[in-house]
């Protein structure tokens, strides 16, 4: 069995600049093949959606991409795709990301296409009526029409937290969607979308001192503007264990999820890598400890998994974030059981800690698959990017195979302490659907 | 389209033909937009190909990046047994469950410690064993693999734990409309083919043995006409080494029996299978297709993008960015062994069904009766070299593209010469593969949805068969 200490670590090349205007620019060259990534991270995600606008961020996200400055509506699909390119934008919790992969000949008409819409997108009725119906269709497909849609992410945060900001409904009801206004969007757009509250990453075939020149040229003439500051969203933590339920209409049998209070991601990054590996141990496989139990032993669930992040990438959010475990089973009677094995299990965890060999190979399979990750360019550029923003060091990717195998069975033994049912918030998913 | 470097002057000099064509809204010569600068060649992949004795195919490419290595072992599993699909689901589900002197999770802990990942899929077409691993522990992976197929255990009490979940997952994959729809297509375009029955039926799984699993394993999972992909940071000599040794007890030659082939498409009023309470309706429409070694696909790939292949495509820019109908449209060509096909997908809000399939006819007959403009054939062509460079430009994408290939007789050189040919496709080669694959005429339809609701307006716009209700409903 390999030793962790011999586990591989990617390495980056990275520049750094910052403009005038404040945008933060990250480059990681690697000129193995004419392929570049181009990232633009906003630091304004789902939380900092004003009450009475849940799902905004997101819609206002649709919004940047229905023209620009100089562009067209449809221009920016056009031009990138027909560049020999793909794009597209998802929002988060925390921020919003737009981004392209091109053939690298590509790369100034890609800086020039986000710095555009950087500028200044075209926000008009007609578009934002537009995107309202594809935005609300996106929800149906995702959600409302599907079993299980938008479980738990959708629905566990309301549980779990308490304030606006963290518990509402990030994909948005359908009124307040439907009671957004071009003025909302515009305020939106300046209150956020400052070049200082924005980091861009160019990662893959480029010239450092040419795209800085590039960037400079397409980026450096937005005009500077106020940087929102950032609010903190902290919560205190539960007291007791919280319980609700969902009802599912579509789902044919029922489910749970389970969300633990973790640590601040950022501040106690080792303590949250310890729940991480956790995770691993617990559903990774059908060597973990909970598919073997849950699945295999006592064949109470049809499968089961665990993670930490809403989205599942714990390192995609600040405080407050959450470990989430997630079962599908087939007797809705059974639930107290598996809540019993789940504890039994955590709890064998926290009072006799994990083997070193099953921690070893638990972390050695969770950094062979971060490096799987890391062979697209397009992954590496809007990952450096995420830790530049949220972590505030992009180095840190290519440092957490060393962090990983520093943690030790006493750290997951300490993480698995924390996951008692004081600490969390367990949502039943009812299922109405026709078996 | 001002810049792009030497790309397309034969479509461009060929683009006075389109007399019929409206003015030219897609040429994209905004002054203000960068050009494209020169390309940079992708460096040149070598492939090292061998054929063991058992009759499997081995590909190796050497593919730095990430220090890891991906690995598809592809099965053909076509076979016209009715028995086969339940038998080939639960067998694709217990295939980890033990192997030599592993246990199921004995199995999976050594993988693991590898860094390794393994999972088996199953379609009408193929088994599929895929995985990655660290690259310094490709050859103990490969020896794990190897145990699978030689020495598999589908012990009893793990298939039968393994055949709940799989009536279970059956059961709750039907409850997506977008599998409902998928189904009732398959069924309205093959019939009694074994290419209808996408998912076993819950009951043939329920039924099924562990006996009955090994088998198949035994009559279908052998090297005679396999073929083994590894592309990663390995070298290709030694990788060879590896597979020579780890595979020498794989042998044998598949027993599948005969193979029906494909019924001929024949149009059938629109199908309408009612889910009530929908909030949209899953448009599902199917037809005949080329194959990649067809003189014709490079065109029929081109006049699928302009349809609605790609987000910039007409129907994307009609149904969702003019009309707002939909969040996403999508149209593709499949390749099976027995023949390739032309599909459309898409979701579209319950109130607007009708005028969604109205609009879909209407950019069906469009480009199956109009030339297409010059600059959409000069977008498409270009997106299609670029994604293609893209997709393969990872050691998964590429992997998992040789390995899908190989089942054509095809490698690295049809990816490396497709530019070639996309660049050769004319404006009347687009036409010529629209007007005979995007007819409206040959294309059939299903509808998945509240039928209470969007069945009078669709009745409006051309005849309406209705599905029969689900025995157990």
């Amino acid at each position: 069995m390999p030793r962790t200490a011999t586990l591989p670590a990617p390495t980056f090349e990275l520049s750094r600049a910052t403009l005038d205007n404040g945008l933060r620019v990250l480059l990681a060259p690697d000129r193995s093949a004419p392929v570049v990534g181009v990232g633009v991270l906003y630091d304004v995600g789902m939380r900092s959606e004003p009450v009475g606008r849940t799902g905004f961020a997101h819609l206002f996200e649709h919004l940047m991409f229905q023209g620009s400055a100089h562009l067209e509506k449809l221009d920016h699909f056009r031009y990138v795709q027909a560049s020999g390119g793909t794009f597209n934008g998802s929002t988060h919790f925390d921020y919003t990301n737009y981004h392209e992969l091109l053939p690298s000949n590509a790369l100034e008409r890609a800086l020039f296409l986000e710095a555009d819409r950087m500028l200044s997108p075209r926000i008009t009725e007609e578009n934002l009526a537009n995107q309202l119906e594809v935005v609300k269709n996106e929800i149906r497909v995702n959600v409302m029409n599907r079993p299980y849609g938008g479980f738990p992410w959708l629905v566990l945060p309301s549980v779990l937290f308490d304030t606006f900001a963290n518990s509402h409904n990030g994909y948005g009801d359908f009124a307040d969607l439907e009671s957004a206004t071009v003025a909302d969007a515009r305020d939106f757009f300046a209150r956020y979308y400052a070049p200082g509250n924005a980091v861009l990453v160019v990662a893959g075939d480029l010239d450092v001192d040419e795209t800085l020149a590039m960037i400079d040229k397409h980026f450096g003439a937005i005009g500077k503007r106020r940087v929102p500051k950032r609010p903190n969203f902290r919560e205190p933590p539960l007291t007791a264990e919280r319980r609700s339920t969902h009802d599912d209409q579509h789902a044919p049998i029922p489910a749970v999820a389970l969300g633990y209070r973790v640590p601040d991601p950022v501040r106690k990054l080792d303590a949250l890598l310890a729940h991480v590996l956790l995770t691993e141990a617990l559903t990774d496989g059908d060597a973990s400890r909970l598919q073997q139990r849950l699945v295999h032993r006592d064949g109470l669930v049809t499968d089961i998994g665990a993670y930490v992040g809403e989205f599942g990438d714990p390192f995609d959010e600040r405080d407050p974030t959450a470990l989430t475990v997630t079962a599908h089973y087939p007797d809705a009677a059974s639930l107290d059981r598996i809540l019993g094995a789940i504890d039994e299990e955590i709890g064998d965890i926290a009072d006799n800690g994990v083997p070193d060999a099953e921690l070893d190979r638990v972390r050695t399979r969770l950094v062979s698959g971060m490096l799987r990750e890391l062979d697209s360019v397009m992954s590496r550029t809007l990952d450096l990017a995420k830790f530049e923003l949220i972590h505030g060091r992009a180095e840190l990717l290519g440092e957490l195979p060393a962090r990983f195998a520093a943690i030790s069975a006493a750290d997951v033994q300490a993480a698995a302490a924390l996951l008692r049912p004081d600490n969390r918030a367990v949502v039943e998913l009812v299922a109405g659907g026709a078996r | 389209m001002s810049a792009r470097p030497g790309a397309a002057k034969g479509a461009d000099a060929k683009a006075g033909a389109n007399a019929v064509a409206v003015a030219d809204e897609h040429t994209l010569d905004n002054p203000a937009v960068p050009a494209l600068t020169r390309p940079r060649k992708a460096r040149r992949l070598s492939v090292t190909e061998d054929e063991l004795g058992s009759g499997l195919s081995v590909v190796v490419v050497r593919k730095p990046g990430v220090p890891l290595a991906e690995v598809r072992l592809r099965v053909p599993f076509l076979s016209g047994r009715r028995t086969h699909p339940a038998r080939a689901a639960l067998l694709a589900e217990a295939m980890l469950a033990g192997a030599g002197g592993h246990d199921r999770a004995g199995l999976a802990a050594a993988i693991q410690g590898l860094g390794g990942d393994l999972s088996v899929g199953v379609d009408a077409d193929r088994l599929v064993l895929g995985g990655n691993v660290l690259a310094s522990n490709v050859a103990a992976f490969l020896r794990l693999i190897a145990t699978v197929l030689v020495e598999p255990a589908y012990p009893k009490d793990d298939v039968a734990v393994e055949r709940d979940r799989l009536v279970e997952r059956l059961i709750i994959a039907r409850s997506r409309p977008g599998v409902v729809a998928g189904e009732a297509l398959a069924r309205r375009m093959w019939g009694e083919h074994p290419y209808a029955l996408s998912l076993p039926e819950p009951d043939a799984v329920a039924t099924t043995s562990a006996a009955q699993l090994r088998a198949l394993h035994a009559e279908q999972v052998r090297p005679d006409g396999a073929v083994l992909v590894i592309v990663g940071d390995v070298s290709p000599a030694r990788v060879l080494n590896h597979v020579h040794t780890a595979f020498e007890a794989w042998s044998g030659t598949q027993h599948a029996g005969r193979i029906p082939a494909l019924p001929a498409l024949t149009v059938a009023p629109t199908l309408l299978v009612d889910r009530p309470g929908s909030v949209q309706s899953s448009l599902r429409l199917g037809g005949a297709a080329v194959a990649r070694t067809d003189e014709r696909y490079p065109a029929l790939q081109l006049a699928n993008l302009i349809f609605g292949g790609y987000f910039s495509s007409r129907w994307t820019e009609n149904l969702r960015e003019d009309k707002g109908y939909t969040y996403g449209p999508h149209s593709h060509v499949d390749h099976h062994i027995l023949g390739s096909t032309l599909q459309l997908d898409a979701e579209v809000a319950t109130e607007v069904t009708a005028p969604a399939m109205l609009e879909t006819r209407y950019e069906l007959g469009r480009i199956a009766s109009l030339p297409v403009l010059a600059s959409e054939l000069d977008a498409v062509r270009q997106y299609a070299i670029g994604t293609l460079a893209l997709s393969t430009a990872t050691q998964s994408g590429l992997a998992s593209t040789l390995a899908g290939l190989s089942a054509f007789g095809l490698g690295l050189d049809w990816v490396v010469e497709h530019p070639a040919r996309l660049q050769a496709v004319t404006v009347e080669d687009v036409s010529a593969a629209a007007a005979e694959y995007f007819a409206p005429a040959r294309l059939l339809e299903v509808i998945v949805g509240d039928a209470a609701v969007i069945r009078e307006p669709l009745a409006a716009l051309g005849p309406i068969a209705d599905a029969a209700p689900p025995d157990d409903a």
